[in-house]
């Protein structure tokens, strides 16, 4: 307990997270000569990044060479339902071409146009084929290459070490504490920066396709030093999560297998898309299957498939069929590639989606179709950061990947978090470096915070009402999944809310079993802090914005309101108490809004 | 740290032993009846046949000469003259290394089964090491197949006039099967453009490499097919020579 | 659904798990309900959150994807979340017991740093200079082969069941390991690799020690021909190199590096 021994390591920069940004911050603040470290609660080269299969969104002009950064940028905006931080978006699509080749110069091997350049796929909401991609599995791509450039350059890995608080002096960041999940020792690093890049939060969500890992711990750390939340209302539900049998349910089906020619259905076998294009689409979508057919091969003549509207739109439209009683048995829809593309082809392009069909659900989709629907996959909102340098409001904190919010506004388009991880993880270490190597040295935690800290992490041994975490932790996603899903309305919400203070009740009675060399049981009751953080940030947003835009739908408020569309729902934490408010988005400069504007 | 404290060999419940018990059968079978016929030194040539063991035919007292490089003074059986070459070619052929480490010296006898012997060095000493020349030997089975498929050939040739008896097809099978599993031998699939990093600018190599990848595929399948029918094929002519049988005559 | 309402009606799984630590352990019983379409991993979790909430584990995706939830089920190395409890007899107990070639830290957990000590040691990727264009040019023919070996998950099953570490564990130091061996293919045979780790792999890799048994292909969840496809054509250009003094004379027949 209090006076626990730990062990002390100094950095000039740690990274928490060695995902798809953890990994680029912590290669480039190495590269401009800190010290640095990489945090991961597991083992390295098993982040969510892994797990991220259709591709990386640059506009790089290999296969559409009318593809250019500012299609991709209007296309950001316009998927993000102009709720997008604009510099972020354009910094985004002006930099991930170089960050892509850079992927290349260490190893990579993505797939081949003809002309020996790399091939781009289809994707949801984008214009041209823009994404990079190896077959389905470009995220281990991304990793593989990412953590073995990290290796090769020799820079230091923490793997399985959980880091649980930012530690704090003089008001900013000194460092951090946490504990080695093998062994259950506390360990502090004192640093001049940190760079967060923990991911999401989708965990709080029953059906998701996210691991235990997505706890917010970035979040929750995050709004504990007084960093700002933004958006957290704004949940990606990905139309397409497998949903049978039970154990898969929400298991990612990667939007490739529509980006190649896959095509939704419901149980009387109808192309239901096109009874869900958006006024906003209208013009770039077509309205008829022939059309939508065609505009696989020739993109100049056709307009695109609804199947292939931003994530949102396709969710709420698979929400609507099934809630009318068109859905399959299993409570989704079809999704067929089976009669649309040969064995062959869908065998050489989704190889992982047959793979994981064949072996988890016993069905061939070069056969038969894939029965679907929506599932929690990816947090829009999270730590609000500075455009230009990822630094949030606490001084030597920086955030970047699915943790920082902003890039994506309202809807995240696929393949735009691929390169999000690679554009301003760059940018937070190099902001990070930069910051560090003018900071004076880090000062050791004061020892009674430390002692604090530490009574916090080693509480959940001692009996105090034997609460178990597991039971907290599924009723808390039960709760998120029934009452702020899909579709919220306030009643729901605002019992949610009487939930979730019971539950962080009873978190606080919480007694785990066994001892702290790797106990999945004391590391879940650690987590439930961030879970609950993570719900509630989530709710209380929700309930303040009173409209339906992008990731975030209500029942009675149906439609969008313009008092929502230029402003970010901000979370803080002040002296012990979440608050929410409306606060201006940065203004968009004209050019970039004829851009955005621009009819096609 | 150690590791797990179980001390069973395996916590398999499978029938693993069965695979390499079948492999120690199915191969002492060959090796003992392939070494019965290399010593008997005759009946081995049943005109126009000429068993496979003993082609090509090397010495003057041969039954039947191929090329008469050893002078009567050579009374040996000369199926060892040349025998030594297909043997050393299965003997370090990358798929049979594996079916005879596994079921003769347990190494391991299967997988997640320990392995008998306590120490282990692998190929990387004497005798083992010397696998490495197993592409000299898929060299040197080259001008073999040339023979058998000369053999297969004369098989066509009934004292002067063109005829096909069943042993013409037997031997032509042979020649044929020996022939897939020179051309799906891992070193040959190295030789034909495994060793190139750029198939792109060796349009031809990547082809021929592809079709041999194809083969090498089905490398073990072959190993086994190939290996049973040279057994056949020999005790085919054998109890022909022996007049046990006569042969089916087509035309 | 009919399915579902007989899986869900009393239907049980019957599990022995290792549970223990360096120290010691056992095999302990433990019965939970099965649902429709569960995986061993499930059941795992379902055994955490009803009777062993310390039950150590390591997982994340779920779906084959990363590689974590390795452990030995009946014997056999497997990813758990891959391997379906309805392949196995009705009313059979099922054994799932840790790695055995690593040490363990606890119930099925493993200290697998080994593997990312082999890691260290490999030559990085050292590429060519770009084209006169500024790209990098390279046709899916050549990278056909790569991207096979780039489809590891780095689950170390293939480790874990290789008899030269699993059974001789003197030979650690001295052995990198198939998953290594498919690394180090996977830059020879890239295309614009330039460094050349032969004398690596004969050394320092110990590839001589592989007898190519093939059980690290057997296991390998995505179904990399390891042997076939990496460790023999290694070893053929390593006997290029160090054992065929005619390929070295002709040159030509080699994989050298252009
Ligand atoms: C199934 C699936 C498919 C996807 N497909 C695509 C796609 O095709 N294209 C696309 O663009 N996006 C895709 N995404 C989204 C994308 O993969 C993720 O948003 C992205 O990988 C997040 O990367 P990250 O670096 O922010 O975080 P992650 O890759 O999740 O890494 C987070 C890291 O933080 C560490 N960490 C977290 N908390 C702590 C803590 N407390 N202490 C120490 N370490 C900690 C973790 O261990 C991990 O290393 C997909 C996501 C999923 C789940
Ligand atoms: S083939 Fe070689 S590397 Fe693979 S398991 Fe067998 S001995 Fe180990
Ligand atoms: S090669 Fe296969 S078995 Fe080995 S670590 Fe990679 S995925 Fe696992
Ligand atoms: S003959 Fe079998 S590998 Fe060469
Ligand atoms: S949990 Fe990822 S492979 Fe099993």
């Amino acid at each position: 307990m209090a006076g626990d021994s730990y062990e002390t390591h100094e950095y000039d920069v740690v990274v928490v997270g060695a995902g798809g940004a953890g990994l680029r911050a912590g290669i480039e603040a190495h590269d401009k000569g800190c010290k640095t470290a990489i945090i991961c609660k597991s083992l390295l080269g098993k982040a969510h990044t892994v797990m991220a299969e259709g591709g990386i969104a640059a506009a790089m002009g290999n296969v559409w060479p009318e593809d250019n950064w500012k299609v991709h940028f209007r296309d950001t905006m316009r998927g993000g339902k102009l709720l997008n931080n604009w510099r972020m978006a354009q910094i985004h699509a002006q930099q991930a071409p170089d960050r892509v080749l850079e992927l290349e110069e260490w190893g990579a091997l993505f797939d081949r146009t003809d002309e020996g350049l790399i091939l781009q796929r289809d994707f949801g909401g984008h214009r041209y084929a823009r994404l990079a991609h190896v077959g389905d599995r470009t995220g281990l791509e991304m990793i593989r290459t990412l953590q073995q450039r990290a290796v090769s350059l020799g820079i230091d890995v923490f793997m399985e070490c959980n880091v649980q608080h930012l530690l704090m002096n003089d008001g900013r960041v000194s460092g951090a504490i946490g504990y080695w999940r093998e062994s259950g020792e506390l360990i502090v690093f004192n640093c001049k920066a940190v760079v967060l890049a923990t991911g999401g939060s989708g965990k709080c969500w029953q059906v998701t396709s996210n691991s235990w890992e997505y706890s917010g711990d970035g979040m929750g750390m995050a709004m504990e030093v007084g960093a700002d939340l933004i958006d957290m209302e704004k949940v990606q539900f990905h139309p397409t999560g497998m949903v049978w049998p039970p154990s898969v349910r929400g298991i990612l089906v990667t939007e490739g297998v529509r980006g190649d020619g896959g095509t939704l259905l419901n149980s009387e076998g109808e192309r239901f898309m096109f009874n869900y294009i958006p006024e906003f689409f209208k013009a770039e979508t077509a309205d008829n299957e022939t059309e939508a057919d065609a505009w696989y091969q020739d993109k100049k003549n056709n307009r695109r498939t609804p199947d292939l509207l931003p994530r949102d739109e396709v969710a709420r439209a698979i929400n609507s069929e099934v809630k009318a009683g068109r859905g399959t048995e299993h409570g989704g829809v079809y999704l067929d590639i089976a009669n649309r593309r040969d064995a062959d082809y869908i065998m050489r392009r989704l190889p992982s989606m047959y793979h994981q069909f064949k072996e988890l659900a016993d069905v061939d989709i070069t056969k038969e179709a894939m029965e679907v629907g929506p599932t929690c996959h990816y947090i829009m909102g999270g730590v609000r950061v500075d455009a230009d340098t990822s630094a949030t409001a606490v001084p030597g904190l920086y955030a970047a990947g699915e943790v920082a919010g902003g890039l994506h506004g309202a809807n995240r388009l696929g393949g735009n978090s691929l390169s999000d991880l690679l554009v301003f993880g760059r940018i937070a270490g190099e902001s990070a470096a930069d910051y560090a190597l003018g900071a004076a040295a880090a000062t050791a935690p004061a020892p009674a915070e430390v002692d604090r800290l530490t009574t916090l992490m080693l509480e959940p041994f001692t009996d105090r009402g034997g609460e178990n975490p597991y039971a907290i932790h599924g009723d808390l996603q039960r709760t998120m999944h029934n009452l702020v899903g899909i579709i919220r309305t306030e009643s729901e919400m605002l019992k949610a809310m009487e939930e979730i203070a019971v539950y962080k009740e009873r978190a606080a009675r919480v007694k785990v079993e066994g001892g702290r060399r790797f106990n999945p049981g004391w590391h879940l009751a650690l987590d439930l802090k961030n879970l609950l953080a993570v719900a509630e940030a989530a709710t209380l947003s929700a309930l303040e914005c009173k409209e339906s835009r992008g990731g975030h739908t209500r029942d009675d408020y149906p439609d969008p309101d313009p008092r929502f569309g230029s402003v970010n729902v901000v979370t803080r934490k002040h002296n012990g108490t979440v608050s929410v408010s409306l606060e201006p988005l940065p203004e968009m400069p004209e050019e970039l809004r004829k851009i955005v504007e621009e009819q096609v | 740290m150690s590791t797990v404290a179980i001390d069973k060999r395996t916590l398999r419940q499978d029938t693993w032993w069965l695979e390499p018990m079948l492999v120690v059968l199915g191969l002492g079978c060959f090796a003992i009846y392939s070494t019965w016929a290399a010593l008997q030194n005759g009946n081995y040539y049943a005109a126009p046949y000429l068993s496979p063991f003993y082609s090509p035919c090397l010495a003057i007292n041969c039954e039947h000469v191929s090329v008469p490089l050893f002078g009567s003074w050579y009374n040996w059986s000369p199926a060892i003259l040349i025998l030594w070459i297909p043997g050393g070619f299965r003997l370090t052929c990358y798929y049979y290394r594996k079916a005879y480490y596994r079921s003769f010296f347990w190494s391991p006898p299967a997988c997640a089964v320990r392995d008998a012997a306590s120490g282990y060095s692998g190929e990387t000493r004497f005798p083992f090491i010397l696998q490495n020349i197993h592409r000299y030997f898929f060299w040197a089975s080259l001008p073999i197949l040339a023979f058998l498929w000369w053999d297969a050939i004369i098989a066509f040739n009934f004292g002067g006039s063109f005829g096909l008896g069943l042993g013409t097809l037997v031997l032509i099978t042979n020649a044929a099967l020996l022939s897939l599993y020179s051309f799906s031998c891992h070193s040959c699939r190295h030789l034909c453009g495994g060793g190139l990093n750029s198939f792109k600018a060796a349009p031809g190599r990547y082809k021929t490499w592809g079709i041999v990848t194809k083969l090498n595929e089905k490398h073990m399948q072959i190993a086994w097919t190939s290996l049973v029918w040279v057994g056949l094929t020999d005790v085919y002519v054998r109890l022909l020579a022996h007049g046990v049988i006569q042969d089916l005559r087509f035309i | 659904m009919a399915e579902a309402a007989v899986a869900g009606n009393g239907a049980e799984a019957k599990m022995r798990v290792w549970r223990g630590d360096a120290s010691g352990g056992e095999f302990r019983d433990y019965t939970v309900p099965l649902e429709e379409g569960m995986v061993v991993l499930d059941v795992i979790h379902s055994i955490q959150a009803m009777h062993a909430g310390d039950l150590a584990v390591r997982w994340n995706c779920k779906a084959g994807k990363c590689g974590s939830c390795s452990a030995e089920v009946n014997g056999k190395p497997r990813l758990m979340c891959m391997t379906r409890m309805n392949t196995f007899e009705p009313g059979e107990t099922i054994t799932v017991a840790p790695i055995q070639t690593f040490p363990l830290v606890r119930d099925l957990v493993t200290d697998v740093s080994y593997n990312y000590e082999k890691a260290k040691t490999i030559p990085p990727f050292k590429p060519k200079p770009k084209e006169a264009d500024g790209t990098r040019r390279m046709y899916q023919e050549d990278i056909d082969r790569v991207q096979e070996f780039h489809k590891c998950i780095e689950c170390y099953l293939c480790q874990d069941v290789c008899h030269v570490i699993r059974d001789h564990n003197e030979n650690k130091p001295s052995f990198a390991g198939p998953r290594f061996f498919v690394r180090v293919a996977s830059l020879e045979m890239h295309p614009l690799d330039t460094d050349d780790r032969l004398e690596f792999l004969r050394n320092e890799a110990g590839l001589g020690f592989c007898n190519i048994t093939k059980c690290c292909t057997e296991v390998c969840p995505e179904h990399i021909k390891i042997t076939d496809n990496s460790i023999i054509p290694m070893k053929e250009r390593v006997v290029t190199r160090f054992y065929d003094p005619i390929a070295r004379l002709l040159g030509a027949l080699g994989g050298k590096k252009s």
